[in-house]
């Protein structure tokens, strides 16, 4: 079961949260290195948002950036990517397990209902008539 | 507002009013959950989860009760602050039946604030080639194929 470690997840959730940050991630995973023009000019926002996001994902320590004479240039950090994904993969299996203790309690507690019911019922049935 | 979403759905071969019950009451809570649990069930109730083997408390806040179909709360938000719509998770429990059987619908989101219109939000979302259940595996894989060529 997974506890979560409040400011880490958060930062991480928040940042892959959004679709657009989301097509940045992918982009930058595909292309390596990118500047914020380089990336602006494959997707259908503008070069202030994608300034935001990246500071976003930095933030989250999703991207690193590094300046090459005039240019800031980004790149995704593969070992944060990881953690992020494996959190997510793991909060996803948490609920798969949770759900599937919740399905084996309620069918335990609607089976012994049952036969809990055909019990009492046994004698009364007996008396009623044949359908 | 977007979404970052986890969806899960499982069928039960009990009624409605027994799942409801093992979803939202505490005694049922602890087999399932957290090893203690307690959770005011109204509106803006208050609750926790106690994950004694992680030493670690999740507070949480009812969202809304619906009984036998809806139950959501608030959680994982920072240490100290109460649930907003900016800074916690929702996580909601959608029951339905259809003849004895329960379809249980799980639903956590947390939501990030941009500029985007709800709409344009929306159909970049609904895109599945760029959609949550989409991102994270090729997220993990990706992360997996970079650390294999880093070694």
């Amino acid at each position: 079961m997974t506890a979560r470690t409040r400011s880490y997840d958060e930062e991480v959730w928040l940042a892959v949260a959004d679709p657009n940050r989301r097509s940045l991630l992918e982009l930058l995973i595909n292309r390596g290195e990118a500047t914020a023009s380089g990336l602006a000019s494959e997707v259908t926002f503008s070069r202030q948002a994608v300034a935001k996001h990246l500071a976003v994902l930095e933030r989250a320590q999703l991207v690193s950036s590094r300046r090459a004479g005039r240019e800031v240039l980004f790149c995704v950090r593969p070992n944060q990517v990881d953690v992020a994904a494996q959190m997510m993969l793991n909060i996803g299996r948490s609920w798969d397990a949770r759900l599937q203790s919740i399905k084996r309690i309620a069918e335990e507690v609607h089976r012994s209902a049952l036969a809990a019911n055909r019990v009492e019922e046994s004698p009364i049935s007996e008396e009623l008539p044949p359908n | 507002m977007t979404a970052a979403t986890i969806e899960r759905e499982i069928r039960i071969d009990a009624p409605i009013e027994i799942v409801w019950d093992v979803v939202t009451n505490p005694q049922h809570i602890v087999n399932w959950f957290a090893e203690e649990a307690t959770v005011d069930l109204r509106p803006g109730g208050a609750g926790s989860l106690n994950f004694t083997e992680h030493n670690h408390v999740s507070p949480l806040r009812v969202e809304t009760v619906d009984p036998p179909r809806l139950f959501s709360y608030r959680w994982s938000q920072p240490d100290g602050e109460e649930p907003t719509e900016e800074n916690s998770m929702l996580v909601e429990f959608i029951l339905s039946e259809d003849q004895g059987v329960t379809t249980l619908r799980l639903v956590e989101s947390g939501f990030a604030k941009n500029n985007w219109s709800e709409e344009k939000n929306r159909e970049y979302f609904d895109d599945h080639s760029n959609g949550w259940d989409h991102f994270v595996p090729r997220l993990a894989s990706y992360a997996a194929t970079a650390n294999v060529s880093a070694k």
